[in-house]
């Protein structure tokens, strides 16, 4: 008789959406723009690292055209390392069904992620395939690309111009996803000049069509260092849709070891 | 039809040291830092459409499970777990039952670079990377009431130590009080002609189900492969029948546990969309189906023999420009022992998809058919799952015989038990 275990066929790469941070200022004096664009990137980056590691908590608010909504709830644990990239843990509280579904990530620079997914029901850790990236995540507006670690290496950029965002000063900067497998053709960011931080990404599918747009909200510093946005709210333009996905419980420079991070250690969480 | 004296005192003892742990638990959880109670409640339904093969059999099971949960945080790195399960079944007495899924203390710690991990109590262990037959995972019984798939198990005490490390992780095991497989009773389908009893269960080993068995894992990932190999030394979970006269003209089935040692590998590699998947066992001391037809307490010739399960998973993204997921699968099973093997599995090949919506309801579809190339035998299996609201979702199943070789027997006595089950399922 057959049956397969229930799935979660796939997982993030990396929740982080780190706050992109451009470092700003790059008035385009002397470098060409796509120069220009790189060391904003670059620098957006260089910032955020050093961070350590951190625990959140995490609310998605699933909204269809209609607006009826839809909840998930997950932990978050993540781990910088020195040498490798990051390791992440996200356990599902809700929906209900899946509560303590874990996903653990072994993030690389330049091979493709490691991912294990546990299935509390049968205490079962199963390997599965990173190689998923335009796949939507539990439902929700957010595919994988986006929630993916935000290496410079993965785009080329190109300075578009300095815009007012808001009250603060902004650059625009269009990044063009290297991989061939992306769902993007190009992405637009917008990012304030003096903390690198994102504000809005307009995503711009494979035809050229404006898809997606992102925007960050209710920004805080940790560590007197490091910025994370507490809402980020994903609409898609083509179907209505959207998604707000609400940052709580950040908890930087906590007592977080290597060792829950390995395949025993995903098998302990609840 | 009443339930079998040792289930009925196995439930009611469970029964009471699951209300005695969760007084025990729910008392000391006010004195500790932190505790949370989970769990799932389920109203479950199979129709049989077809008529009984054997005398008694009913034509539904419906009934209930609860499967709380408690977990105590008790230090920052020990905590315990209680997980007590209830089954009623309406129809099939055999199948109404009570269980510890899980009662254990978890504690851990550093050791080098790596850490150490003790689990003592009550506790359910996976081992393995196929999807319809779990060839290599042997720590727990089977509560083969649950599901004919054999993939839901019972609560097995158990000393289980975890040292790991950049070099991987090893695992041992010191594990007794053996516990007896379930079977549908005489109401019940899919089971053989005889009606299976478990109170004249009998061992190999003169101590009984008090054999300490012992067990060692290692496992590792070596880039895109996940690689483990085990091994299990004490008493088989997988029982061979003895034929017992109750009088001139009635006979049951007592079940019989031998000795047995079995060396497991199983391995994954993941490249790109592919799960390529192998399992393999080598187990000594089992019986094979080679009886003498004079002697009817014959068991069966003891035999050793290998087994594997060879296959693979390809998942396609997106399909149509949508955000559905469809896999396929495919799996090979093949038992050394071929005719002489005591499952089913002796040369089958599982072929499947699963389509994932990916919508909010997480809805999913999985078809599957388990075709053996030994004998006509053809089985289809059909399942969708996906969730109503946050907290309840549905599952809806039908397990189809499309065909059954005569010279099949194993599947042969469940030829008439195609069926159709829907479940309902509350999370807390």
């Amino acid at each position: 008789m057959i049956r397969l275990h229930p799935t979660l066929s796939k997982l993030p790469a990396v929740l982080l959406l780190t706050s992109v941070p451009l470092t700003g200022v790059q008035p385009a004096g002397a470098a060409s723009p796509g120069e220009a664009g790189l060391k904003i990137a670059k620098d957006a980056y260089d910032r955020d690292k050093g961070f350590g590691n951190f625990t959140a908590s995490q609310t998605m608010v699933l909204r269809n055209k209609q607006g009826r909504e839809s909840r998930r709830q997950l932990r978050i644990k993540v781990l910088e390392t020195e040498d490798a990239g990051n390791r992440s843990l996200f356990v599902f509280d809700r929906p209900r069904s899946v509560k303590g579904t874990a996903f653990l990530i072994h993030a690389h620079k330049k091979k493709a992620d490691d991912q294990w997914l546990y299935l509390p029901a049968l205490k079962r850790v199963k390997r599965i395939s990173s190689s998923n990236r335009s796949g939507s995540f539990m439902g929700s507006e957010f595919s994988y690309e986006d929630l993916g670690a935000q290496e410079v290496g993965k785009y080329t950029y190109k300075y578009l111009r300095d815009e007012a965002c808001g009250k603060l000063a902004c650059t625009v900067v269009e990044q063009v996803p290297t991989a061939k497998r992306s769902a993007y053709r190009r992405q637009i960011v917008w990012r304030d000049k003096t903390e690198l931080r994102a504000w809005k990404i307009a995503f711009y599918d494979r035809k050229n069509a404006h898809l997606k747009t992102l925007t960050f909200a209710k920004y805080k510093q940790y560590l007197k260092r490091f910025w994370r946005a507490g809402e980020m709210t994903m609409v898609n333009h083509l179907t209505g849709k959207s998604t707000v996905m609400l940052w709580s419980d950040y908890r930087f420079g906590a007592d977080l070891k290597a060792r829950e991070f390995t395949r025993t250690g995903l098998k302990r969480v609840r | 039809m009443p339930m079998p004296a040792d289930l009925r005192r196995t439930g009611r003892s469970a029964v009471r040291i699951a209300l005695a742990l969760l007084a025990f638990a729910a008392g000391t959880a006010t004195a500790v830092a932190e505790h949370e109670i989970s769990g799932r409640v389920a109203v479950e339904s199979r129709w049989f459409p077809q008529t009984a093969a054997f005398d008694g059999q009913r034509g539904y099971n419906a009934g209930l499970v609860a499967e709380p949960k408690l977990y105590l945080q008790v230090a920052e790195s020990t905590s315990f777990t209680l997980v007590p399960f209830f089954r009623y079944d309406a129809a099939d007495p055999a199948r109404t039952h009570a269980d510890l899924r899980e009662a254990y203390l978890l504690v851990n710690g550093p050791m080098g670079e790596g850490e150490w991990e003790l689990r003592l109590g009550i506790d359910r262990v996976f081992w393995g990377v196929a999807e319809l037959r779990h060839l290599v995972d042997i720590v727990n019984q089977t509560d083969l009431v649950d599901h004919p798939n054999e993939k839901t198990k019972l609560g097995q005490p158990m000393a289980h130590l975890t040292l790991s490390g950049d070099w991987g992780a090893a695992e041992f095991f010191l594990i007794s009080y053996h516990r007896q497989r379930t079977f549908p009773g005489r109401a019940g389908r899919l089971r053989p002609m005889l009606r299976i009893d478990n109170d004249l269960a009998t061992y190999e080993s003169g101590a009984g189900e008090w054999h300490l068995d012992f067990a060692a894992r290692y496992s590792h990932t070596f880039g895109p492969l996940d690689l483990g190999l085990s091994v299990f030394d004490g008493t088989s979970r997988e029982p061979v029948m003895r034929i017992e006269p109750l009088s001139l003209t009635s006979f049951v089935l007592a079940p019989h546990y031998e000795q047995i040692r079995q060396f497991g590998l199983d391995a994954q590699l993941t490249v790109e969309a592919w799960l390529l998947k192998l399992e393999a066992i080598y187990r000594q001391g089992a019986r094979n189906t080679v009886r003498n037809p004079a002697d009817l307490t014959d068991l069966g010739k003891k035999e050793a023999y290998a087994s594997f399960v060879v296959g693979g998973e390809y998942t396609f993204n997106g399909i149509f420009e949508s955000d559905a997921d469809l896999s396929l699968l495919a799996e090979w099973m093949l038992d050394g022992r071929r005719q002489r093997a005591t499952n089913q599995y002796q040369n089958d090949l599982f072929l499947g998809a699963r389509l994932a919506l990916n919508d909010v309801q997480g809805a999913e579809f999985i078809v599957g058919a388990l075709l053996d190339l030994d004998y006509r035998t053809r089985t289809l299996n059909i399942e969708f799952n996906r969730r109503l609201t946050d907290a309840v979702s549905v599952k809806a199943e039908a397990v189809l015989l499309l065909q059954v070789d005569r010279a099949d027997t194993i599947v042969h006595q469940t030829r008439r038990d195609s069926f159709v089950a829907v479940n309902l399922t509350y999370n807390f």
